[in-house]
């Protein structure tokens, strides 16, 4: 089985796959919501942007990443002025590059379920006296919930796999930025790591596949008008 | 008066032109499909906007586009049935029924009994039949307190026996609860026998 360092390389990656879907999550459903029920200028300019993760090379998000977080960049100079802490090396950088590749995925399976509700049944709520916020509450969130978690797994998939922009932004550094991607590489460059490839190798599939199969099973239950929850 | 209508409103090519002045009991709006008589129960359930005219139900102005008012649907109290039940499908029937109460309203005994559908509570939408589907959403709508109804097209796709039924529903409403009720139907007989009066359109 795995040995103390591996299972250190796992729990890293369950850490930055998970934090970077929680912190994801709201960003992903407002941004999905926006796209699904707002007309508004510029629409398809926002739904490219969101989307560009999925088809530029990883290191160009990784570079872009890197230039928003430096010390003196936009954002990395916001962090460091008011909470003077540094993303750089660290894994909630990874997570952040995780996060990033993950929405657009999350972003369109969200989008999809919530175009699915029906608005009828918003209006019949509306006119039983519900106000926007309740018909948003008791109707429309429950009937895209199981959207949404399909969407969240497999954003969290995605941001398992995360290689190019994470290694590009915040570098591999062993216990704080090296998920199974990272150490997986690293291991193929040094001498006798094969056996390490194996067995991290199949740790990724394992759980890739497991996220990807709940994911589907979701989506599917929810297909079929049942209910997650 | 219980219906004071008189609304206009363009929809792609085709225009919408209403007027109603009703007294108490069952307006029919009659016509044929497309003529927009839906839109014209969205626009009194404040779903849509008309483009112009006004309306009052009861002497309460709901809309009125010369004074800007346009009461948000929420608060505008109707007791709408649409032509599909539209339950929400991820709450059984009982919760169906209570979603829009107010304790002002009917006792909630009374009215499942006067619909029969207390052997339905427990059950999910999906599961229920057109005529039972029809009978908790008129059930759902009259718990919520409505100051009126708007029934679109209530009985159709039901067949002789449930029609039957729905039709002595809505004639007990009509003289038992002294609602404003308006209705569309595109059923000459229909029409003929439940309403105090006829708008064609």
């Amino acid at each position: 089985m795995l040995t103390p360092e591996e299972w250190g390389i796992v729990a890293l990656s369950l850490k930055v796959g998970g934090v970077a879907v929680l912190l994801c999550l709201p960003i992903a459903f407002a941004l999905a919501y926006l796209l699904a029920r707002v007309r508004f200028p510029g629409k398809v300019l926002v739904d490219g942007l969101i989307h560009l993760p999925l088809v530029v090379p990883p290191v160009v998000t990784g570079w872009l990443l890197l230039i928003a977080f430096a010390p003196h960049g936009p954002i990395g100079g916001w962090l460091e002025s008011w909470f003077g802490v540094s993303v750089l090396f660290r894994w909630t950088g990874a997570a952040i590059a995780a996060g990033v590749m993950a929405l657009p995925l999350m972003v369109r399976a969200m989008r999809l379920s919530i175009e699915g509700v029906d608005q009828r049944l918003e209006q019949a709520g509306r006119t039983l006296g519900a106000s926007r916020w309740r018909v948003f509450r008791t109707i429309t969130l429950p009937l895209s919930l199981p959207g949404v978690i399909a969407g969240a797994v497999l954003g969290f998939a995605r941001g398992l796999g995360e290689f190019g922009a994470t290694i590009t932004f915040v570098s591999n550094v062993p216990g704080e930025t090296e998920t199974l991607p990272l150490a997986i590489y690293a291991a193929l460059q040094s001498p006798g790591g094969e056996a390490m490839v194996l067995r991290l190798a199949a740790i990724s599939v394992l759980l890739s596949l497991s996220a990807l199969i709940a994911s589907e099973l979701i989506a599917r239950r929810a297909g079929r008008g049942l209910h997650v929850l | 008066m219980s219906f004071d209508i008189s609304v206009t409103k363009r929809i792609g090519d085709a225009g919408i032109s209403c007027r109603i002045e009703a007294g108490e009991g069952l307006t029919v709006l009659f016509g044929p499909s497309g003529a927009g008589k839906t839109s014209v129960l969205n626009m009194v359930a404040g779903l849509i906007a008309p483009d112009q005219g006004h309306i009052r139900v009861s002497g309460e102005a709901l809309y009125d586009a010369a004074t800007g008012l346009d009461v948000p649907a929420d608060q505008r109290r109707a007791g709408y049935v649409f032509q599909e039940p539209r339950l929400f499908p991820h709450m059984r029937v009982r919760a169906n029924l209570l979603y829009g109460r107010r304790e002002s309203g009917l006792d909630v005994d009374d009215t499942i009994a006067l619909l029969g559908i207390a052997h339905l509570l427990d059950r999910w939408p999906r599961t229920l039949s057109g005529g039972e589907a029809r009978r908790v959403a008129i059930g759902r709508a009259l718990l919520s307190d409505p100051a009126f109804l708007l029934l679109d097209e209530p009985l159709s796709s039901l067949d002789r026996a449930r029609r039957e039924e729905i039709m002595r529903l809505i004639e007990r409403l009509r003289d038992e609860l002294g609602l404003p009720i308006l209705m569309v139907t595109h059923d000459r007989e229909e029409a003929a026998r439940l309403s105090t009066r006829i708008v064609e359109m």
